[in-house]
């Protein structure tokens, strides 16, 4: 230990030369208000953005982002080239980024998901790089493992006040949780927060704190609230839907876990969304509540949460304005980051307290592998999200899809890609009876007893292949336009490129 | 082969369904524009089916042009046989041989 007087008696220690010491001399008051930047590009510069470096964003603004492009812009603008884009996930809002791809500004794409023209621009070989897929947990893991580095962090946030505090459940853009905008304010080098309002100093409770940003940009409009939660909330009436959703309530409240303090995920989409409506009625019959509900949020699930059946409710993404209303509302709405959600590395991910998960698919081949990414003609239209973070840790991983959709099976002999490895799924359920992976042989059993139409999946693919017809396989060339990474950061399979 | 009368249509445009023009032609052939929301994974097993379905019926000198939204084969084969018929304007239909 070292004794006071040694501390004092040397001299570059005294308080008279010590840097904190000059720091301390008021010059004026001006600092105060220095992190606010009068533009992008003056911010831009500000981060020493250089070519080759890393970028990211955050998707919770989904299809209404007006932030992601408007980045962008300035970057090419100011002939930044080489970039690697990390956006947690992308929309069909983001097709701009064609161009700057084709003009080199953007090089390498980390992201979630790929749509619209974008995602069939790739997959027709738009860029050298293959895009790097991961998941929602997986990208903590990349960013936490040292392989994604983040440079500058652009986070869009609806509130902010001047010293960086922001939060996403207020303002005329509010998205809700910043789940995955947390993950980026943590770890990247340098941070700019772009917001469109400013409230007073201290703005909290606040999900990006004052000591993760470094800059602040105010700009007309963040998000366009009228497609933030475009679609999310839809209920719908679909019958094949509802019959669904009424199979896969049975198959849960069946499962031997549907007791009181169980816990749920459900996604968004009709079948989805409709399960949580069968399934609220089924808890208030049997007096069950659930103690947490789990990952995107939307307004069904704040309607039991309000209703005292879901206790609290843990929220990385909010789905539709009502979730996004309720996290700034209800304190057993919480906000949790990606890291909290889903990363299989992190201290903590809540999918592994998780019971059940209702998922969607596009394609579920014999093997129970599921795709969620790439469509019936090959092309890069979805998103990995959190469908193979959740099946991996969830008691009940749950798959829900129709046998057919129009002339397209559902059911196939081999998934075009795999997202979600067969042995992390559980049950399919579709309209033409319920298949349970063999591994799973007491919840046959089970869902048997319960009088659930329970057929071998091999059936269910060959009664698809009899009422479409075997499809013509896909015309890949061997070029890999996308690698599918899975969620400890090792690679599940690859997309090529259409011939 | 037996020609037909005239030009004719059924079917719809909405998804599930096809949409099927035909009219007769001066040529001996069957011929197929076909545009098809599964192109890529049924477009040659439709081509198929529509010349078979249009073989059966004895029928060549035509032109048929099918807008397809996803319908299954059946379907395809009903709408075009509805064409057929309604193209030919015979008194007595011979279920017998649809």
């Amino acid at each position: 230990m070292i004794a006071k007087q040694d501390i004092i008696d040397k001299k570059r220690l005294t308080p008279k030369n010590s840097e904190f010491f000059k720091a301390k001399i008021k010059n004026n008051n001006n600092h105060r208000d220095s992190k606010i930047c009068s533009s992008i590009e003056e911010s831009i510069k500000r981060s020493g953005l250089k070519d080759g470096m890393t970028i990211s964003f955050h998707h919770a603004f989904r299809g209404g982002d007006r932030v992601l492009n408007k980045v962008m812009d300035v970057v090419a603008k100011m002939g930044i080239k080489n970039l690697t884009l990390a956006s947690s996930s992308l929309a069909s809002v983001h097709d701009p980024l064609i161009e700057h791809i084709k003009n080199g500004v953007v090089t390498q794409i980390y992201t979630s998901g790929l749509r619209s023209k974008l995602g069939e621009a790739i997959s027709r070989g738009l860029m050298e790089k293959p895009v790097q897929i991961h998941s929602h947990g997986g990208r903590v893991h990349l960013v936490k493992s040292g392989e994604l580095v983040i440079d500058v962090a652009f986070i869009g946030v609806p509130v902010i006040d001047k010293f960086g505090n922001a939060t996403g459940h207020k303002g005329r853009s509010k998205c809700g949780s910043l789940g995955y905008a947390m993950t980026d304010a943590r770890y990247a080098k340098y941070v700019v927060a772009i917001s469109e309002s400013m409230e007073d100093y201290p703005s909290f409770p606040a999900s990006i704190t004052q000591d993760q940003v470094d800059s602040i940009v105010l700009v007309d409009e963040v998000g366009d609230s009228s497609q933030i939660g475009e679609g999310a909330t839809r209920m719908t009436s679909n019958p094949k839907e509802l019959l669904l959703a009424r199979r896969a309530a049975k198959v849960i409240v069946n499962s031997g876990l549907f007791k009181n303090g169980y816990s749920l995920q459900t996604g968004t989409g009709g079948a989805s969304l409709a399960t949580t409506i069968f399934l609220s009625e089924k808890m208030e019959e049997e007096n069950i509540t659930a103690s947490f509900g789990l990952g995107g949020i939307t307004g069904t699930m704040v309607y039991m949460l309000k209703r005292g059946q879901i206790k609290r409710l843990l929220d990385v993404q909010s789905f539709d304005e009502f979730a996004a209303k309720s996290l700034g509302e209800n304190p057993n709405h919480i906000e949790i980051s990606a890291n909290q959600y889903a990363n299989p590395s992190s201290k903590g991910a809540a999918i592994k307290q998780l019971d059940v998960v209702v998922l969607s698919a596009l394609e579920i081949d014999v093997d129970f592998n599921v795709n969620v990414l790439t469509g019936s003609k090959g092309l890069l239209r979805g998103a990995s999200g959190g469908h193979c973070d959740t099946a991996a840790e969830a008691k009940l991983s749950i798959i829900v899809a129709p046998l057919t959709r129009g002339r397209i099976p559902t059911i196939v002999n081999r998934v075009n890609t795999i997202i979600t490895p067969g042995n992390t799924v559980d049950v399919v359920i579709t309209d033409q009876g319920v298949a349970v992976n063999p591994k799973n042989s007491e919840l046959k059993q089970r869902l048997r007893k319960a009088g659930v139409t329970v057929v071998e999946i091999d059936d269910l693919y060959k009664k698809a292949i009899r009422i479409c017809g075997k499809p013509k396989p896909i015309k890949y060339s061997d070029e890999v336009v996308a690698t599918i990474r899975y969620r400890d950061g090792s690679i599940l399979d690859v997309v090529k490129a259409l011939a | 082969m037996n020609k037909i009368d005239k030009s004719a249509y059924a079917g719809t445009l909405e998804s599930s369904d096809a949409f099927i023009e035909i009219k007769p032609i001066d040529q001996d052939e069957i011929r197929i524009e076909l545009h098809s929301s599964v192109e890529e994974m049924y477009g040659d097993d439709i081509r198929d089916l529509i010349t078979k379905c249009v073989q059966e019926l004895g029928i060549s000198y035509i032109s048929i042009k099918v807008q397809d939204k996803g319908a299954l084969d059946y379907v395809i084969k009903a709408r075009l046989q509805a064409a057929i018929l309604r193209a030919n304007q015979k008194d007595k239909i011979e279920w017998e041989k649809l």
